[in-house]
Protein backbone atom coordinates (compact mmCIF):
# COMPACT_ATOMS: atom_id res chain seq x y z
CA UNK A 1 0.00 0.00 0.00
CA UNK A 2 1.56 3.18 -1.19
CA UNK A 3 0.72 6.40 1.38
CA UNK A 4 1.86 9.82 0.23
CA UNK A 5 2.34 12.69 2.58
CA UNK A 6 -0.64 14.35 2.07
CA UNK A 7 -2.55 11.00 3.03
CA UNK A 8 -0.21 10.84 6.17
CA UNK A 9 -1.29 14.35 6.69
CA UNK A 10 -5.05 14.27 6.08
CA UNK A 11 -5.28 11.07 8.58
CA UNK A 12 -3.11 11.71 11.18
CA UNK A 13 -5.93 12.68 13.74
CA UNK A 14 -7.54 9.51 12.72
CA UNK A 15 -3.90 7.95 13.20
CA UNK A 16 -3.99 9.65 16.44
CA UNK A 17 -7.25 8.82 17.50
CA UNK A 18 -6.78 5.13 17.07
CA UNK A 19 -9.25 5.12 14.00
CA UNK A 20 -7.79 3.60 11.28
CA UNK A 21 -8.12 -0.20 9.89
CA UNK A 22 -4.47 -2.15 11.00
CA UNK A 23 -3.52 -2.22 7.51
CA UNK A 24 -3.77 1.25 6.67
CA UNK A 25 -2.15 2.00 10.15
CA UNK A 26 0.70 -0.21 9.50
CA UNK A 27 1.42 1.57 6.06
CA UNK A 28 1.06 5.09 7.70
CA UNK A 29 3.74 4.30 10.41
CA UNK A 30 5.69 2.66 7.87
CA UNK A 31 5.93 6.10 6.29
CA UNK A 32 6.63 8.14 9.33
CA UNK A 33 9.59 6.14 9.66
CA UNK A 34 10.79 7.08 6.48
CA UNK A 35 9.32 10.91 5.97
CA UNK A 36 11.48 13.39 8.47
CA UNK A 37 8.49 15.49 7.79
CA UNK A 38 5.59 13.91 8.12
CA UNK A 39 7.29 12.25 11.27
CA UNK A 40 7.40 16.04 12.82
CA UNK A 41 4.16 17.10 11.50
CA UNK A 42 3.12 13.86 13.84
CA UNK A 43 5.52 14.74 16.91
CA UNK A 44 4.10 18.80 16.46
CA UNK A 45 0.47 17.69 16.07
CA UNK A 46 0.81 15.61 19.14
CA UNK A 47 2.68 17.91 21.23
CA UNK A 48 -0.36 20.88 20.68
CA UNK A 49 -2.38 17.84 22.00
CA UNK A 50 -0.94 17.57 25.00
CA UNK A 51 -0.03 21.38 25.57
CA UNK A 52 -3.80 22.19 25.10
CA UNK A 53 -5.14 19.26 26.82
CA UNK A 54 -3.52 20.43 29.75
CA UNK A 55 -5.25 21.67 32.91
CA UNK A 56 -3.22 24.38 33.68
CA UNK A 57 -4.37 26.16 29.80
CA UNK A 58 -7.74 26.17 31.85
CA UNK A 59 -6.36 29.15 33.69
CA UNK A 60 -9.21 31.89 35.62
CA UNK A 61 -8.86 35.23 36.46
CA UNK A 62 -8.72 36.55 40.43
CA UNK A 63 -11.60 35.77 42.31
CA UNK A 64 -13.59 34.36 39.19
CA UNK A 65 -15.16 31.27 41.52
CA UNK A 66 -16.43 34.03 44.38
CA UNK A 67 -17.61 36.04 41.83
CA UNK A 68 -19.78 32.81 40.35
CA UNK A 69 -21.11 31.96 43.45
CA UNK A 70 -22.07 35.20 44.80
CA UNK A 71 -23.90 35.94 41.23
CA UNK A 72 -25.63 32.43 41.63
CA UNK A 73 -26.70 32.93 45.02
CA UNK A 74 -28.36 36.54 44.00
CA UNK A 75 -30.06 34.66 41.46
CA UNK A 76 -31.42 32.04 43.04
CA UNK A 77 -34.85 31.76 44.80
CA UNK A 78 -35.30 32.01 48.37
CA UNK A 79 -35.71 28.46 49.64
CA UNK A 80 -39.22 27.96 49.14
CA UNK A 81 -39.37 25.19 52.02
CA UNK A 82 -39.32 21.71 51.92
CA UNK A 83 -41.70 18.80 52.91
CA UNK A 84 -40.51 18.96 56.37
CA UNK A 85 -41.15 22.72 56.46
CA UNK A 86 -44.56 22.83 55.30
CA UNK A 87 -45.70 20.12 58.06
CA UNK A 88 -44.28 22.43 60.73
CA UNK A 89 -45.76 25.42 59.25
CA UNK A 90 -49.35 23.08 59.44
CA UNK A 91 -48.42 21.83 63.12
CA UNK A 92 -48.60 25.00 63.85
CA UNK A 93 -51.43 26.43 62.41
CA UNK A 94 -53.48 23.43 63.76
CA UNK A 95 -52.01 24.16 67.02
CA UNK A 96 -53.38 27.70 67.27
CA UNK A 97 -56.63 26.66 65.49
CA UNK A 98 -57.25 24.20 68.26
CA UNK A 99 -56.31 26.21 71.02
CA UNK A 100 -59.07 28.97 70.15
CA UNK A 101 -61.19 26.09 70.20
CA UNK A 102 -60.34 24.39 73.70
CA UNK A 103 -59.85 28.36 74.87
CA UNK A 104 -63.72 28.80 74.09
CA UNK A 105 -65.23 25.20 74.69
CA UNK A 106 -67.22 25.16 77.97
CA UNK A 107 -65.27 24.14 80.84
CA UNK A 108 -62.36 26.77 80.45
CA UNK A 109 -65.21 29.31 78.93
CA UNK A 110 -66.22 32.54 81.54
CA UNK A 111 -69.54 33.42 80.46
CA UNK A 112 -69.39 37.02 80.08
CA UNK A 113 -72.74 38.20 81.65
CA UNK A 114 -74.06 41.77 81.34
CA UNK A 115 -75.70 42.33 84.36
CA UNK A 116 -75.72 41.15 87.79
CA UNK A 117 -79.53 40.32 87.49
CA UNK A 118 -79.00 37.64 84.80
CA UNK A 119 -76.97 35.53 87.40
CA UNK A 120 -78.31 32.70 88.51
CA UNK A 121 -78.36 32.16 93.04
CA UNK A 122 -74.97 30.26 93.35
CA UNK A 123 -74.28 29.91 97.07
CA UNK A 124 -77.03 30.74 98.84
CA UNK A 125 -77.79 28.50 102.20
CA UNK A 126 -80.78 26.26 101.01
CA UNK A 127 -81.67 26.39 104.58
CA UNK A 128 -81.47 30.19 104.89
CA UNK A 129 -85.05 31.67 105.69
CA UNK A 130 -85.99 34.04 103.41
CA UNK A 131 -89.03 36.61 102.76
CA UNK A 132 -90.76 35.96 99.32
CA UNK A 133 -93.63 38.32 98.20
CA UNK A 134 -96.69 36.61 96.55
CA UNK A 135 -97.40 39.88 94.30
CA UNK A 136 -93.54 39.75 92.98
CA UNK A 137 -90.82 37.18 92.25
CA UNK A 138 -87.80 38.25 94.16
CA UNK A 139 -86.83 36.84 97.39
CA UNK A 140 -85.60 38.88 100.10
CA UNK A 141 -83.07 38.56 103.25
CA UNK A 142 -85.86 39.76 106.39
CA UNK A 143 -85.86 43.47 106.74
CA UNK A 144 -84.84 44.42 103.38
CA UNK A 145 -86.13 47.25 102.75
CA UNK A 146 -86.60 46.46 99.18
CA UNK A 147 -89.72 43.70 100.07
CA UNK A 148 -93.01 44.69 98.41
CA UNK A 149 -95.36 44.02 100.93
CA UNK A 150 -98.61 44.51 99.59
CA UNK A 151 -99.81 41.39 97.92
CA UNK A 152 -98.80 39.59 101.60
CA UNK A 153 -95.04 38.02 102.03
CA UNK A 154 -94.22 34.41 103.95
CA UNK A 155 -90.94 32.98 104.86
CA UNK A 156 -89.69 29.82 102.95
CA UNK A 157 -86.03 28.60 102.85
CA UNK A 158 -83.93 29.45 100.01
CA UNK A 159 -84.18 26.02 98.47
CA UNK A 160 -87.84 26.53 98.88
CA UNK A 161 -88.05 30.21 97.24
CA UNK A 162 -85.82 29.15 93.78
CA UNK A 163 -87.53 25.68 93.58
CA UNK A 164 -90.68 28.30 93.53
CA UNK A 165 -88.84 30.27 90.64
CA UNK A 166 -88.52 33.25 92.96
CA UNK A 167 -85.07 34.88 92.59
CA UNK A 168 -83.09 36.68 94.61
CA UNK A 169 -82.81 40.10 95.53
CA UNK A 170 -79.81 41.87 93.90
CA UNK A 171 -79.77 44.42 97.35
CA UNK A 172 -80.27 42.15 100.21
CA UNK A 173 -78.57 38.92 98.81
CA UNK A 174 -76.15 40.14 96.56
CA UNK A 175 -73.17 38.52 98.35
CA UNK A 176 -74.50 35.48 97.28
CA UNK A 177 -74.62 36.64 93.59
CA UNK A 178 -70.86 37.66 93.29
CA UNK A 179 -68.65 35.25 91.22
CA UNK A 180 -65.25 34.65 91.83
CA UNK A 181 -64.45 37.35 89.16
CA UNK A 182 -66.77 40.14 90.74
CA UNK A 183 -65.73 42.15 93.00
CA UNK A 184 -65.49 41.39 96.80
CA UNK A 185 -68.42 39.80 98.31
CA UNK A 186 -69.88 42.83 100.28
CA UNK A 187 -70.72 42.05 104.19
CA UNK A 188 -74.63 40.76 104.83
CA UNK A 189 -77.17 43.22 104.10
CA UNK A 190 -77.95 46.33 106.68
CA UNK A 191 -80.42 48.20 106.15
CA UNK A 192 -78.65 51.25 107.63
CA UNK A 193 -75.55 51.20 106.00
CA UNK A 194 -74.55 53.24 103.44
CA UNK A 195 -74.36 50.84 100.27
CA UNK A 196 -77.47 52.21 99.19
CA UNK A 197 -77.74 54.87 96.68
CA UNK A 198 -79.44 58.44 97.50
CA UNK A 199 -82.29 57.39 95.20
CA UNK A 200 -82.27 54.24 96.41
CA UNK A 201 -82.66 55.53 100.10
CA UNK A 202 -85.26 58.08 99.20
CA UNK A 203 -87.54 54.95 97.89
CA UNK A 204 -87.05 53.60 100.78
CA UNK A 205 -88.29 56.44 102.73
CA UNK A 206 -91.07 56.58 100.95
CA UNK B 1 -19.83 -1.39 27.76
CA UNK B 2 -18.67 2.10 26.05
CA UNK B 3 -16.23 4.33 27.34
CA UNK B 4 -19.02 6.81 27.69
CA UNK B 5 -21.19 4.10 29.37
CA UNK B 6 -18.35 3.13 32.14
CA UNK B 7 -17.97 7.02 32.92
CA UNK B 8 -21.49 7.02 33.75
CA UNK B 9 -21.25 4.24 35.83
CA UNK B 10 -18.49 5.15 38.20
CA UNK B 11 -18.63 6.55 41.46
CA UNK B 12 -18.10 10.10 40.70
CA UNK B 13 -20.79 9.59 37.86
CA UNK B 14 -23.53 8.18 40.99
CA UNK B 15 -22.11 11.07 43.17
CA UNK B 16 -23.21 13.72 40.83
CA UNK B 17 -26.25 11.77 39.89
CA UNK B 18 -27.08 12.16 43.60
CA UNK B 19 -26.17 15.85 43.30
CA UNK B 20 -28.13 16.93 40.44
CA UNK B 21 -31.35 14.88 42.02
CA UNK B 22 -31.22 16.50 45.30
CA UNK B 23 -30.71 20.07 43.87
CA UNK B 24 -34.08 18.79 41.69
CA UNK B 25 -35.90 18.53 44.69
CA UNK B 26 -35.31 21.72 46.23
CA UNK B 27 -31.67 21.95 47.88
CA UNK B 28 -30.27 24.68 45.41
CA UNK B 29 -27.41 25.29 47.73
CA UNK B 30 -26.32 22.31 46.54
CA UNK B 31 -25.73 23.18 43.06
CA UNK B 32 -22.47 25.07 43.91
CA UNK B 33 -21.26 21.80 45.03
CA UNK B 34 -22.58 20.32 41.18
CA UNK B 35 -20.94 22.77 38.83
CA UNK B 36 -17.53 23.57 40.95
CA UNK B 37 -15.34 21.04 38.95
CA UNK B 38 -16.58 22.31 36.36
CA UNK B 39 -16.37 26.31 36.86
CA UNK B 40 -12.79 26.65 35.00
CA UNK B 41 -13.50 24.69 31.91
CA UNK B 42 -16.45 26.54 31.52
CA UNK B 43 -14.50 29.74 31.52
CA UNK B 44 -11.88 28.87 29.36
CA UNK B 45 -14.38 27.12 26.74
CA UNK B 46 -16.49 31.26 26.99
CA UNK B 47 -12.90 32.67 26.45
CA UNK B 48 -11.71 30.52 23.37
CA UNK B 49 -15.36 31.82 21.60
CA UNK B 50 -14.91 35.01 22.75
CA UNK B 51 -11.84 36.10 23.49
CA UNK B 52 -12.17 38.78 25.92
CA UNK B 53 -11.65 37.72 29.62
CA UNK B 54 -14.61 40.30 31.31
CA UNK B 55 -17.11 39.17 28.74
CA UNK B 56 -15.94 35.35 29.01
CA UNK B 57 -16.86 35.70 32.71
CA UNK B 58 -19.99 37.22 32.55
CA UNK B 59 -21.20 34.26 29.52
CA UNK B 60 -19.96 31.96 32.05
CA UNK B 61 -21.61 33.41 34.56
CA UNK B 62 -24.73 33.31 32.59
CA UNK B 63 -24.20 29.74 31.39
CA UNK B 64 -24.17 28.88 35.09
CA UNK B 65 -27.46 30.43 36.13
CA UNK B 66 -28.99 29.05 32.88
CA UNK B 67 -27.99 25.39 33.77
CA UNK B 68 -29.54 26.06 36.92
CA UNK B 69 -32.98 27.22 35.81
CA UNK B 70 -32.96 24.58 33.28
CA UNK B 71 -31.72 21.80 35.89
CA UNK B 72 -34.67 19.80 35.30
CA UNK B 73 -34.52 19.93 31.27
CA UNK B 74 -31.37 17.83 32.06
CA UNK B 75 -31.34 14.66 30.59
CA UNK B 76 -29.58 11.55 32.10
CA UNK B 77 -28.22 10.34 28.90
CA UNK B 78 -25.82 13.22 28.34
CA UNK B 79 -22.94 13.76 30.98
CA UNK B 80 -23.44 16.85 33.20
CA UNK B 81 -20.20 18.31 32.05
CA UNK B 82 -21.24 18.13 28.78
CA UNK B 83 -24.32 19.35 29.08
CA UNK B 84 -22.64 22.87 31.43
CA UNK B 85 -20.31 23.30 27.89
CA UNK B 86 -22.82 23.25 25.40
CA UNK B 87 -24.99 26.17 27.17
CA UNK B 88 -21.85 28.04 27.56
CA UNK B 89 -21.00 27.02 24.10
CA UNK B 90 -24.47 28.77 23.18
CA UNK B 91 -24.42 31.44 25.57
CA UNK B 92 -20.73 32.58 24.28
CA UNK B 93 -21.71 32.53 20.76
CA UNK B 94 -25.16 34.54 20.97
CA UNK B 95 -22.58 36.71 22.44
CA UNK B 96 -20.40 36.61 19.89
CA UNK B 97 -23.55 37.07 16.85
CA UNK B 98 -24.60 39.93 19.07
CA UNK B 99 -21.26 41.59 19.21
CA UNK B 100 -20.71 40.91 15.59
CA UNK B 101 -23.88 42.68 14.14
CA UNK B 102 -23.67 45.87 16.24
CA UNK B 103 -20.02 46.42 14.27
CA UNK B 104 -21.31 44.59 11.11
CA UNK B 105 -18.50 42.00 10.70
CA UNK B 106 -18.96 39.59 8.67
CA UNK B 107 -20.45 36.10 9.72
CA UNK B 108 -17.07 32.99 9.37
CA UNK B 109 -17.63 31.07 6.21
CA UNK B 110 -19.08 28.22 7.73
CA UNK B 111 -18.77 25.86 5.35
CA UNK B 112 -15.57 23.38 5.66
CA UNK B 113 -12.44 23.60 3.96
CA UNK B 114 -12.25 20.42 1.84
CA UNK B 115 -8.99 21.06 0.19
CA UNK B 116 -6.16 19.62 2.11
CA UNK B 117 -4.09 21.83 4.51
CA UNK B 118 -0.51 21.29 3.82
CA UNK B 119 1.25 21.77 7.09
CA UNK B 120 4.29 24.06 6.98
CA UNK B 121 7.67 22.23 6.18
CA UNK B 122 9.17 22.33 9.96
CA UNK B 123 11.17 19.22 10.23
CA UNK B 124 13.28 20.56 13.50
CA UNK B 125 10.34 20.29 15.33
CA UNK B 126 11.09 20.22 19.31
CA UNK B 127 9.21 19.35 21.58
CA UNK B 128 7.28 22.53 23.74
CA UNK B 129 7.74 20.43 27.30
CA UNK B 130 4.71 20.61 29.25
CA UNK B 131 6.41 22.10 32.07
CA UNK B 132 6.84 24.99 30.64
CA UNK B 133 3.05 25.49 31.05
CA UNK B 134 3.77 26.83 34.27
CA UNK B 135 5.09 29.75 32.89
CA UNK B 136 2.06 32.41 32.24
CA UNK B 137 3.79 33.53 29.32
CA UNK B 138 4.05 30.23 27.59
CA UNK B 139 0.39 29.87 28.44
CA UNK B 140 -0.14 33.53 26.88
CA UNK B 141 1.01 32.49 24.53
CA UNK B 142 -0.51 29.59 23.38
CA UNK B 143 -4.24 31.15 24.12
CA UNK B 144 -2.50 33.94 21.30
CA UNK B 145 -2.00 30.95 19.26
CA UNK B 146 -5.54 29.79 19.40
CA UNK B 147 -7.12 32.61 19.51
CA UNK B 148 -5.59 33.78 15.93
CA UNK B 149 -7.42 30.67 14.26
CA UNK B 150 -10.33 30.58 12.32
CA UNK B 151 -13.53 30.48 14.80
CA UNK B 152 -14.97 27.21 13.58
CA UNK B 153 -12.11 25.55 14.00
CA UNK B 154 -11.44 26.94 17.38
CA UNK B 155 -14.47 25.69 18.49
CA UNK B 156 -13.79 22.37 17.45
CA UNK B 157 -10.51 22.37 19.17
CA UNK B 158 -12.11 23.54 22.25
CA UNK B 159 -14.17 21.01 22.84
CA UNK B 160 -12.60 18.11 21.63
CA UNK B 161 -8.82 19.11 22.42
CA UNK B 162 -8.82 20.84 25.84
CA UNK B 163 -12.44 20.00 27.17
CA UNK B 164 -12.00 16.80 26.00
CA UNK B 165 -15.37 15.61 24.85
CA UNK B 166 -16.07 13.28 22.16
CA UNK B 167 -16.08 13.41 18.70
CA UNK B 168 -19.99 12.85 19.23
CA UNK B 169 -20.15 15.23 22.03
CA UNK B 170 -18.26 18.03 20.10
CA UNK B 171 -20.69 17.17 16.78
CA UNK B 172 -23.83 17.84 19.36
CA UNK B 173 -22.27 20.69 21.07
CA UNK B 174 -22.46 22.69 18.18
CA UNK B 175 -25.17 21.43 15.81
CA UNK B 176 -22.52 20.07 12.88
CA UNK B 177 -21.94 16.20 12.05
CA UNK B 178 -19.20 13.90 12.80
CA UNK B 179 -17.37 14.54 9.79
CA UNK B 180 -17.40 18.32 9.96
CA UNK B 181 -15.82 17.62 13.44
CA UNK B 182 -13.22 15.62 12.13
CA UNK B 183 -12.52 17.85 9.14
CA UNK B 184 -12.31 20.93 11.81
CA UNK B 185 -10.36 19.36 14.20
CA UNK B 186 -7.62 18.16 11.57
CA UNK B 187 -7.35 21.79 10.20
CA UNK B 188 -6.84 23.22 13.93
CA UNK B 189 -4.59 20.62 15.47
CA UNK B 190 -2.40 21.09 12.03
CA UNK B 191 -2.89 25.47 11.92
CA UNK B 192 -1.93 25.67 15.73
CA UNK B 193 1.16 23.05 15.09
CA UNK B 194 2.52 25.74 12.49
CA UNK B 195 2.02 28.43 14.92
CA UNK B 196 3.68 26.98 17.36
CA UNK B 197 6.82 25.65 15.24
CA UNK B 198 9.25 27.18 17.10
CA UNK B 199 12.66 28.04 15.95
CA UNK B 200 10.84 29.24 12.56
CA UNK B 201 11.20 33.09 13.06
CA UNK B 202 8.70 33.83 10.40
CA UNK B 203 5.54 31.99 11.92
CA UNK B 204 6.36 33.33 15.67
CA UNK B 205 7.59 36.84 15.34
CA UNK B 206 4.90 37.95 12.68
CA UNK B 207 1.77 35.91 14.28
CA UNK B 208 2.86 35.65 17.60
CA UNK B 209 4.56 39.02 18.22
CA UNK B 210 7.47 37.09 20.17
CA UNK B 211 11.00 39.10 19.09
CA UNK B 212 12.53 37.59 15.91
CA UNK B 213 14.77 34.82 16.87
CA UNK B 214 13.71 34.26 20.72
CA UNK B 215 11.53 31.38 21.96
CA UNK B 216 9.26 31.33 24.56
CA UNK B 217 10.53 28.74 26.20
Amino acid sequence: MVVHCEDVWREISSYLEGELEPDRRVAVEAHLGECKRCAAVLAGTRNVIALYGDERMCDVPLGFSQRLHQRLEENMPRRRGTALGWTVAFAFAALVIVSFEVGNSSPFRHPTLRSIHAQPAHHIPPTLEVVVENSGKLFHLAGCPFIHTEGGVRTVTAEEAMREGYSPCVRCLRKYLETSRGSKPQADYDASSEGLSENEQAETSR
Amino acid sequence: MTEEAALRDSPAEKLEENLIRRVREGEHELFYELIRPYERRLYATALAILRNPAEAEDAAQEAVLKAFKNIRQFRAEARFSTWLIQITVNEARMRKRRERNSLMEPIDDRRDDEGNYTPQDFTDWREIPLETLERKEIREKLAEALASIGEKYREVFILRDMQHLSIEETSKALGISTASVKTRLLRARLMLRDLLAPGLGGSWSSRLSFAKGTKPW
